[in-house]
């Protein structure tokens, strides 16, 4: 049904020969409304092209397509309804306007049968529209796992302001292999998503994946996804949990199984020892008590840098984006994000809480920092 | 009264100028009172909106800081919420409604000035905070944990708090107040299926009002004793769960929705008959969907809480119970067109704004019903696409039907016409800044843009339609100027309005406009619904409106005004305050000594307001 | 809160629409929102019960004989209220200033019940001997490894429950410290009426309704202790609940 609204509307070639048939078939009058109710519909359906990152018209995999179907049926119907109300209303407003104020209309107080039928009328509406709803309701409550299809389980974890996963370790049992801001998961495969909070409330939420489910401090959430695109598909905090809420954003990475096995295995090694002078300086900048990057960071390999307050950066380098998604993992970006990251990410706790950022005189060295981002960069 | 021997100030007796004002119980100058007051800040709520359209009119933008925005969107609907269209429908209540059942005043005349003075009170509290340190940051609904001592270290949060207290005490003893009125006070005849449908939904508001507010009182004195002496209410740590606070805020949110619309359809529902010369189609049934929304409200609340985990079973219950609610929801539109169909439709501004909101409303109402159903909202849940919703509720519905109100009872109120003209320009350009404004935040929330943030990034296709909306707004901006300067100018030299300049069809009708301080000179019996318009068709001699002679009106007993009202609130604005700021003297640190100070002002407000006789018996009669 | 003011004023307009007066009107409406405020405060306690991370819990606290006896006095002071009530409506002063003033006396004795028992758990301490060990509630089990072999008996001085030791504590003492904050209002309410109707004039037959009021009152706030007796005491302490 989507696909054929968007052949239908999707160009502007289609909505022009929509248009010129009008045209043809209607008087003046009618003609010019219809251009401009067929203009406003083209408009609205342009309104939510999904070609939008995080556009919920365009569903991968059955949980948001699920949620998108539903959308789609109640949205008829609701258009049905608004078209005969709002035409009954504004024919009203016009064909009984008042043509002489010495005249009073009859008195009627109302119509049994027609109060009747407008009460029961929305009712069997409603309860079309309910059906649907509470069969979703359970579907995408009960994840395919429970029926025995195989599935990956991911523990994702909102902090104040970014997320982390953690995926068992398939090479070692008890094991977790911790990640931050970027999830992968293979494709066409559910995944058991168990979502906690060690602080606020935060949501979870990928759009073109599945709605959101909120994450709780205290209680243990849980949601299934299943992917069945490869790409990379931007996700976003749903719930207000402070300052920088805005910009807690996260990417899941839908890979090939192969691709995802390969992934998660390079994400098992420690981290890569730094070769090249300026990383290895980085590294002991990283490790040093000036910096202190090491009492929130992990840097799994490393013997000092075991700090669970921040991102597991053991293998940042190889992700696409830093500071939770929201600038490009680059030379240029990660710069000005260790010089100043509370311009990057106004709020953030590392700007809030780090020596180097809250002491002038423990200040970041633009050597120091070059330093630092050689030796990030390279922890592939 | 000096049967205790305890001197008080002598009574205010016929007061003039800013003590009149100060010390009136006459409902009527109490309902201006809270008229002005709330129409004031809703315009900080609007200033405060306009600020947060400009940051988001384009992406990456840095026109405030995300801390500012964030108090930004917390004191808008704060402000718009319980500042704002509460308290104007409170300017209704206390108006219209002892003159919609004919009665001479309310049955509580100083509790209801308290009331008025309470709300000031909580008001300045709310407001003061941008200029105290900071306002809260943790939004209207503030969520557990954000708003806890941990994650919240500055003052903001214990002014909302505090306010919210005292705004609670206000409504509360508001809507106690009217409940007795409305049942008791009721003219000879005056039946509840004969009251004026404004009447009926402010009745089923004040039951709402008496029962909602308790529950959000709890839950804020748990928040409240948690941040000031660290009790464990929302202490993650202590093994809180946070959604204690949002079942009980929303346990009282939901009510609360209703608390702001269904005044709104009262109002709406007396501008139709009269605009269209004819009476309400379906009254039983326009009451019976009322009443009946006032009981659903208590049942749906969880529909705030789709994504939080309740389970599936307890997300269907309350997916179902919403639909249902949308039921006489739609009786009430139907009733409403049904009352206009076959009328003589005359489009005064009062009347465009009634049917703006129906056209509004709809819209509101069938986006309510899309986020009802749960799997679907697991989308739509914390976007725009809900901000699209409630604005389309709230300001195409309430604030468009209190807009109405206005221009509907602005001569009667002050003898004088609103504008018609610019009452015309004000509707339209309203009408179309809303629609603009908030039209477009359904596609922004359905293309994935989360409230709550104050920026965006180029390139997630959210910059054009944001735009789009704070160019609306700004549309929206100059409407409501062209209604202040419509006011300003009506004040000043406004054409002179008859008592019933409308042809009107309920009591209030029947009385000179501005009504004279005892309303009635004779209190009315009533024989049917729209008394007055029925009195009009059947005699013509009683067409002009009932004035009092001199003679009668000396024989008519009000209540005198009181300073004790007023005293007794001022006691609690200080009280409130004292609770945040203590004082260090000598080995008592955190000497509340200002909540001292404030709580015996109220003590002594309540012990010499206790003592003060109704009428001062040496008085003038 | 106030003296009536029925703003119909005049002579001949007295009576109300109901024929209620509105003083009993708002009261009732008052004590129907009171109900959804010690409602919220219930439902906070009964959804923390159990949830507490550490002790003192109640059985560890609880002393369901004081705390009956307590509620026999409060049940008590009910039925003086009606005794007084009914006195008054007879046009016996006398017999009204005594059932009146035992009211208060025994909303008072109520009231220093609470006071002792607060007391009692804030300075509560654990006490057992090592030789019985399965006797021992959840939290003093939490103690039981002091006995290692060295001590006959654990004395711990200072295991107190206060409003911040556990979510026990916080809904305890915040939902049984506004109840005790409504009855102090109420013996406030009562005392006053006491000594206004020794005053010649201040309380009559007549005026029953002033008293018929805060009788309404006390008797709502005897029925929420019932319940918070019920739901808090009697559940708290008996297993199966």
């Amino acid at each position: 049904m989507v696909d054929w609204l968007w052949s239908f509307s999707g160009s502007k070639e289609t909505l022009g020969v929509a248009l010129r048939t009008m045209s043809i078939c209607t008087p003046m009058r009618k003609r010019l409304v219809g251009v401009l109710l067929i203009a406003l519909f083209g408009m609205l359906l342009l309104a939510c092209y999904p070609d939008n990152p995080q556009s919920t018209f365009d569903a991968t995999g059955p949980v948001a397509q699920s949620q998108l179907d539903l959308f789609w049926m109640i949205f008829w119907a609701a258009l049905v309804v608004f078209i005969v109300v709002e035409g009954v209303l504004v024919y009203t407003i016009i064909r009984y306007r008042r043509k002489s104020e010495d005249y009073d209309p009859p008195q009627t107080h109302g119509n049994t049968v027609l109060e009747i039928s407008w009460t029961i009328l929305p009712a069997i509406i409603l309860a079309i529209v309910a059906v649907p709803t509470v069969t979703t309701i359970f579907d995408n409550a009960n994840s395919p796992s429970l029926a025995g299809e195989p599935a990956i389980e991911v523990e994702a974890v909102g902090y104040q302001w970014w997320w982390e996963f953690k995926y068992d370790d398939p090479n070692n049992p008890g094991n977790e292999i911790v990640t931050a801001n970027e999830m992968h998961i293979p494709v066409d495969t559910v995944v058991n998503v168990t979502l906690t909070s060690p602080n606020v409330l935060h949501s979870f939420w990928i759009p073109k994946i599945a709605g959101k489910v909120d994450v709780v401090p205290n209680n243990i959430n849980k949601l299934w996804i299943k992917a069945e695109e490869t790409g990379s598909f931007l996700g976003q905090c749903a719930e207000f949990c402070g300052v920088a809420h805005a910009n807690m954003r996260f990417r899941v990475i839908v890979e090939s199984s192969a691709e995802f096995d390969a992934w998660l295995a390079s994400q098992d090694e420690p981290a890569l020892e730094p070769v090249d002078p300026l990383a290895i300086e980085g590294k002991t900048i990283f490790e040093g008590n000036q910096a202190q990057c090491w009492t929130c960071h992990t840097v799994s390999g490393s013997a000092k840098a075991q700090g669970t307050v921040g991102p597991n950066l053991t293998h940042v380098g190889s992700r696409t984006h830093i500071a939770s998604g929201i600038r490009v993992n680059d030379q240029k970006n990660l710069r000005e994000w260790i010089a100043d990251p509370d311009r990057v990410k106004p709020g953030n706790l590392m700007a809030a809480t780090a020596k180097v950022y809250t002491e002038p005189t423990s200040k970041l060295t633009d050597a120091q920092v070059s330093a630092l981002v050689r030796y990030l960069q390279g922890l592939k | 009264m000096t049967t205790l021997g305890i001197p008080i100030p002598k009574r205010p007796i016929h007061p003039t100028g800013v003590w009149d004002w100060l010390t009136t119980i006459d409902h009527k100058k109490i309902g201006v009172l809270y008229g002005v007051t709330a129409f004031f800040l809703f315009l900080t709520g609007g200033v405060e909106a306009l600020w947060m359209r400009v940051q988001l009119m384009g992406p990456e933008a840095d026109f405030v800081t995300p801390e500012v925005y964030n108090q930004l969107f917390t004191m808008h609907a704060t402000t718009m919420i319980f500042l704002g269209v509460m308290p104007m429908g409170a300017a209704f209540f206390n108006f219209l409604i002892p003159l919609q059942i004919g009665a001479r005043d309310v049955a509580f005349p100083r509790l209801n000035a308290f009331s008025y003075w309470t709300f000031l009170a909580g008001a300045l509290i709310l407001k003061f905070s941008w200029f105290m340190g900071g306002a809260p940051n943790a939004g209207w609904f503030g969520y557990a944990p954000i708003t806890g001592i941990e994650y919240n270290p500055g003052n903001g949060i214990d002014f909302w708090i505090l306010s919210l207290q005292v705004l609670g005490i206000a409504s509360l003893a508001a809507a106690l107040n009217f409940i007795v009125t409305i049942i008791n006070m009721r003219a000879p005849g005056m039946s509840l299926m004969r009251m004026p449908l404004f009447t009926w939904m402010s009745f089923v508001t004040a039951f709402l009002l008496i029962l909602a507010f308790p529950v959000i009182t709890v839950a804020l004195i748990e928040l409240m004793f948690d941040r000031f002496y660290g009790t464990n209410f929302f202490v993650t740590s202590a093994g809180a769960n946070p959604l204690l606070w949002q079942h009980l805020f929303w346990v009282f949110g939901h009510p609360e929705v209703y608390i702001l619309i269904l005044p709104a359809m009262g109002i709406v529902s007396e501008i139709l008959p009269t605009f269209s010369k004819k009476p309400l189609f379906g009254y039983p049934v326009i009451v019976l969907s009322g009443v009946v929304i006032g009981f659903m409200g208590w049942m749906v609340w969880a529909h705030h809480m789709f994504t939080v985990g309740l389970g599936p079973v307890a997300n269907s219950v309350f997916a179902v119970t919403t639909m249902a609610i949308a039921i006489p929801t739609g009786v009430k539109i139907f009733s409403w067109i049904g009352t206009m169909w076959g009328g003589s439709i005359s489009f005064k501004t009062p009347m465009m704004f009634a049917i703006g909101f129906i056209a509004l409303f709809i819209i509101g109402g069938l986006s309510g019903v899309m986020h009802s159903s749960a799997a679907s909202d697991a989308q739509q849940q914390d976007t725009y696409f809900i901000v699209a919703h409630i604005h389309y509720v709230l300001f195409g519905g309430a604030i468009f039907a209190i807009f109405g109100g206005i221009y509907y009872w602005f001569p009667k109120m002050t003898g004088k016409f609103l504008g018609e003209k610019l009452g015309q320009l004000n509707f339209w350009l309203m009408f179309i800044g809303m629609n603009v404004t908030f039209f477009p935040m359904h596609f922004l929330g359905l293309d994935g843009m989360p409230r709550r943030v104050y920026t965006y990034s180029e390139g997630m296709g959210w910059d054009y339609w944001n735009l789009v909306a704070t160019v609306g707004s700004v549309v929206l901006a100059l409407g409501v100027l062209v209604f202040l300067h419509n006011f300003f100018k009506t004040l000043i030299s406004g054409e002179e309005a008859p008592g019933d300049p409308w042809d009107g069809r309920t009591l209030e009708w029947s009385i000179p406009s501005p009504p004279p301080h005892y309303n009635f000179v004779q209190i009315p019996t009533v024989s049917d619904i729209d008394d007055w318009w029925h009195r009009k068709r059947e005699d013509d001699s009683s067409l002009a409106p009932v004035a009092g002679s001199s003679e009668d009106e000396h024989d008519i007993h009000l209540p005198d005004p009181s300073y004790w009202p007023l005293v007794t609130a001022v006691g609690l604005f200080i009280g409130a305050y004292g609770l945040l700021y203590t004082l260090n003297i000598g080995t008592f640190t955190g000497f509340p000594l200002f909540a001292i100070v404030g709580g015996s002002i109220t003590l002594v407000g309540i012990t010499a307001w206790s003592l003060e006789p109704v009428n001062e018996p040496d008085s003038d009669h | 809160m106030a003296q009536a003011e029925l703003a119909h004023g005049g002579h001949e307009e007295h009576q109300t629409t109901t024929g209620l007066s509105h003083k009993k009107l708002l009261m009732w409406a008052f004590l129907g929102s009171d109900c959804m405020f010690f409602g919220s405060l219930i439902a906070t306690y009964l959804v923390y019960k159990n949830r507490s991370l550490g002790g003192p819990l109640p059985e560890d606290v609880f002393d369901i004989l004081t705390t009956s006896t307590s509620t026999f006095v409060l049940l008590m002071s009910s039925m003086s209220m009606v005794l007084a009530y009914s006195a008054l409506t007879r046009g016996n002063m006398n017999g009204f200033r005594i059932w009146l003033l035992s009211t208060c006396i025994m909303g008072a004795t109520f009231l220093g019940f609470q006071v002792f028992e607060f007391n009692e758990f804030v300075n509560h301490e654990v006490h057992f001997e090592c030789s019985h060990l399965e006797d021992l509630t959840k939290f003093e089990r939490t103690f039981a490894d002091r006995c290692d072999g060295t001590v006959d008996e654990v004395f711990i001085e200072h295991a107190g429950l206060t409003p911040r030791t556990n979510l026990f504590g916080t809904t305890f003492f915040v939902l049984t410290g506004f109840h005790g904050g409504h009855v102090t209002l109420g013996v406030i309410w009562l005392l006053a009426m006491f000594f206004y109707s020794l005053r010649k004039g201040g309380i009559t037959p007549a005026k029953h309704e002033e008293v018929d009021l805060a009788a309404l009152y006390w008797h709502f706030v005897d029925i929420v202790w019932i319940i918070i007796f019920t739901v808090i005491y009697l559940f708290g302490v008996f297993p199966g609940f």
